[in-house]
């Protein structure tokens, strides 16, 4: 095999890098969204890709997150392969119809008819003092559609591969972007000087095309202690936490929520016989709930102890109290601490 | 249509609008105007939108009652178009009629007519070319049947059997002929206007000669998906025609309370810079010249025109409800801008190419041909008895390739069949 160059890169520059590959490779690649033309997105993520690939291709549309998905899906159904920019998850809820009920059931109400491979980008999660409306997590609402693939990179590097992945998947994906974790690794301490891309290995990104499997989680660390299941920026902060507490901690990043890596899931929980789950969502009905059942459902006999489980709060993200709503390590440690009792 | 009268108060009283007649009265519409010469002019394809303003208010007819072709939006059909046109209304109307029938039989869950509205989706079909995207509601089967889909799969389709081409995934009516320029219908109303819009955004994009063609019926205009659509349209000048067949009812609900009684469904289109056209949807001919003009108009790089079809849905809305617990049962006769039918008839025989008795047999001949065909699709099966579709497809066409869970769950159901 050839060396292939790598850049380091942010997740911004990463993901521009996906979308500036697949548009340079394929005509059909469209971008668009609020701000995203001649301003380049409100996080930067297409700057530079009107100007490179023209008015036609990457452009700015109306405040209108219903029509912004809504002529996606004509146009992925016409045969382009359109990628939408929802400025932030907080505002994807107008879109909840188009996605739930027309995008991820094109394919099959039409009986492969009409498809709609259409890719739908936005940022989640807390850590900027986003409050209320810039800070949701609402992965679980979305994983409970069929038709639909939801992912979520937790790296550069996995960022770049997986939108080139998700542009090129002939079904509908939404592509879930940690914004906490654009600029660098975060590991919970939010007084902690920020920590950038710049130097870390999962930062080096090849030139390039590349693309990463849907559907396969990646092995953080290997452990034999306790398996930690989680995915976006809480991989950040379970590792972190992991390393303090002095655990041989199995950590898989999940990557990809639907299709869902349970055979990665079950070797690791058959394996410790201990499993946390962390994610930032809310706790009720958040998608840690769904893994929870499958685990008692394939690992039972394995278990040392009840799975447990790390997120946020039921509550709407506060403002003020952004770092207590957090699932930050204290959160963690007591959870691991609860599972490896007695050992 | 004629308002209420607005009672002059001091005081604000929450408004909730009323049709003028429920189920006992005796509908007199004496109040809406029939116009007969004063069609507004037709103008260049081209024009600026605003040119349009007064087609929004005003209706655009060619048919008169005594049969002659008027005006300058008359489209001078060849005899052989007109004589198709008669065909295809018949045709729809035969095949509504069959299908009604045999879902009171136990034959299928569930069927809507479009009686009274062939022209909208006949005329509509006849102005386009075949490869034009169509996002259709459930009342626009006579497109089909003018860009000659096979009725047999139609029927299979509604009676989900082993020759329905959607494998008994959707209920009745909700086709998909992506060969025949029909989008898969959705059963969410609104949701596709938006969609037609990315469409048609597409072909442009593609420097291709297509147009989309959405449709809603008036209810469902009061949808956000209706504003994004016209929204959209505006600002990319998208080549395509947005249709409101504005039938008078949505389920029970009359028109008022879709979108107040202040205006009519084209003058939305004014506020967003589209141009607006207001037909007679009972008058093919006008259905046609419309559609013909802002087809057109949307190819030539003009962008979309928003078309309201005034007409009439002389049936229930589905046969789920009884139009008589709502509204007077004999509403549609009333209706003054007639049955589209009939008006096509007067205007043939007018033209001296069609008599009573030529139509007489043309009725009966489609009513056989129905049948027939309705024959061969019930001999592949209907949902009175075991549905022979196989069952398993339920998991296919989930995604291009079935994912482990859903495959994991195709094991536990062929479990369920063992137990």
């Amino acid at each position: 095999m050839t060396d292939v160059k790598t850049t380091s890169m942010t997740m911004i520059e990463a993901i521009r890098d996906a979308l500036d590959v697949t548009m340079s490779q394929n005509s059909d690649v469209l971008v668009f969204g609020e701000d995203v033309g001649y301003f380049g997105g409100v996080f930067r993520c297409t700057a530079g890709l009107q100007e490179k690939h023209g008015l036609h291709r990457c452009f700015d549309t109306p405040i209108s997150e219903g029509g912004i998905v809504g002529i996606a899906i004509g146009m992925a159904a016409n045969g382009l392969r359109p990628v939408a920019e929802i400025q932030f998850a907080d505002y994807i809820y107008p879109a909840y119809d188009q996605i739930a009920s027309e995008a991820a059931r094109l394919r099959y109400r039409s009986n492969g008819d009409f498809t709609c491979p259409l890719t739908i980008r936005t940022p989640v999660g807390g850590g900027i003092y986003g409050g209320q409306t810039h800070s949701q997590s609402p992965e679980a609402l979305f994983t409970h559609i069929a038709g639909l693939k939801t992912v979520i990179p937790s790296n550069p590097y996995d960022a770049k591969g997986m939108l080139i992945e998700a542009i090129e998947d002939n079904d509908p994906v939404l592509f879930l972007e940690p914004k906490r974790l654009y600029n660098g690794p975060f590991d919970g301490d939010p007084h902690a000087p920020a920590k950038s891309w710049k130097g870390h290995p999962l930062g080096e990104v090849p030139a390039g095309h590349y693309s990463i499997p849907m559907g396969k989680a990646r092995k953080v660390s290997e452990g034999h202690d306790v398996t930690i299941l989680t995915y976006g920026t809480m991989v950040w902060v379970a590792e972190a936490t992991a390393a303090k507490l002095g655990l041989s901690a199995d950590i898989l990043d999940l990557r990809s929520l639907l299709p869902l890596d349970i055979d990665a899931i079950t070797q690791s929980v058959k394996k410790t016989g201990r499993c946390v789950i962390m994610h930032e969502a809310t706790r009720t009905s958040g998608f840690g709930a769904e893994i929870s059942a499958q685990i008692q459902e394939t690992c039972f006999y394995h278990l040392e102890a009840p799975v447990e489980r790390v997120t946020g709060w039921d509550t709407p993200y506060p403002h003020a109290q952004e770092w207590a709503y957090f699932p930050g390590q204290k959160r963690a440690t007591l959870a691991l601490r609860k599972v490896m009792d007695g050992v | 249509m004629a308002k209420a009268p607005k009672p002059v108060t001091n005081r604000s009283r929450l408004h909730v609008p009323e049709p003028q007649f429920r189920p006992g009265d005796t509908p007199d519409y004496s109040h809406i105007s029939v116009p007969a010469d004063h069609t507004p002019a037709r103008p260049d394809p081209l024009c600026e939108h605003h040119e349009t303003a007064e087609h929004a208010l005003k209706l655009i007819r060619v048919l008169r009652f005594n049969g002659e072709a008027i005006g300058d939006w008359n489209p001078k059909l060849s005899n052989d178009a007109l004589l198709g046109a008669m065909n295809d209304m018949m045709m729809t109307r035969a095949m509504d009629e069959r299908m009604f029938n045999m879902q009171r039989q136990g034959k299928m869950s569930f069927y809507m007519k479009s009686t009274g509205e062939e022209a909208v989706s006949v005329g509509h079909a006849m102005a386009l070319k075949n490869s034009d995207m169509i996002f259709p509601t459930y009342r626009q089967q006579g497109i089909l049947i003018n860009r000659g889909a096979s009725i047999k799969e139609m029927m299979c389709q509604c009676l989900s059997n082993s020759g329905d081409p959607l494998d008994g995934k959707s209920i009745p009516v909700l086709y998909s002929f992506k060969k025949h320029g029909f989008f898969s219908i959705s059963g969410n109303l609104g949701t596709q206007l938006i969609q037609g819009v990315g469409w048609a955004m597409a072909c442009a994009y593609k420097n291709e000669d297509g147009i989309a063609s959405v449709f809603t019926g008036e209810g469902a205009t009061a949808e956000g998906d209706f504003h994004y659509a016209l929204n959209f349209a505006s600002t990319y000048r998208a080549p395509c025609i947005i249709n409101v067949v504005n039938n008078q009812w949505a389920i029970s609900s009359f028109q008022g309370i879709a979108a107040g009684e202040g205006e009519t469904f084209a003058a939305r289109g004014s506020g967003y810079g589209l141009a607006t056209l207001r037909v007679d949807g009972n008058d093919i001919l006008a259905v046609y010249a419309a559609t013909k003009w802002a087809a057109e108009r949307a190819r030539k790089g003009g962008g979309a025109t928003l078309i309201e079809h005034f007409t009439y849905r002389q049936s229930g809305h589905s046969t789920s409800d009884d139009p008589s617990k709502y509204r007077p049962k004999d509403e549609a006769r009333h209706w003054p801008f007639g049955d589209p039918v009939e008006r096509l008839k007067v205007h043939l025989i007018k033209l001296g190419i069609w008599s009573e008795e030529q139509h007489d047999a043309l009725a009966k001949s489609c009513k056989v041909e129905i049948r027939d065909i309705y024959k061969s699709a019930e001999a592949m099966g209907d949902l009175s008895e075991k549905t022979n579709v196989n069952d398993y497809t339920m998991f296919e066409q989930v995604y291009e390739r079935p994912p482990e869970h859903l495959e994991a769950q195709r094991r536990m159901f062929s479990e369920e069949l063992d137990e």
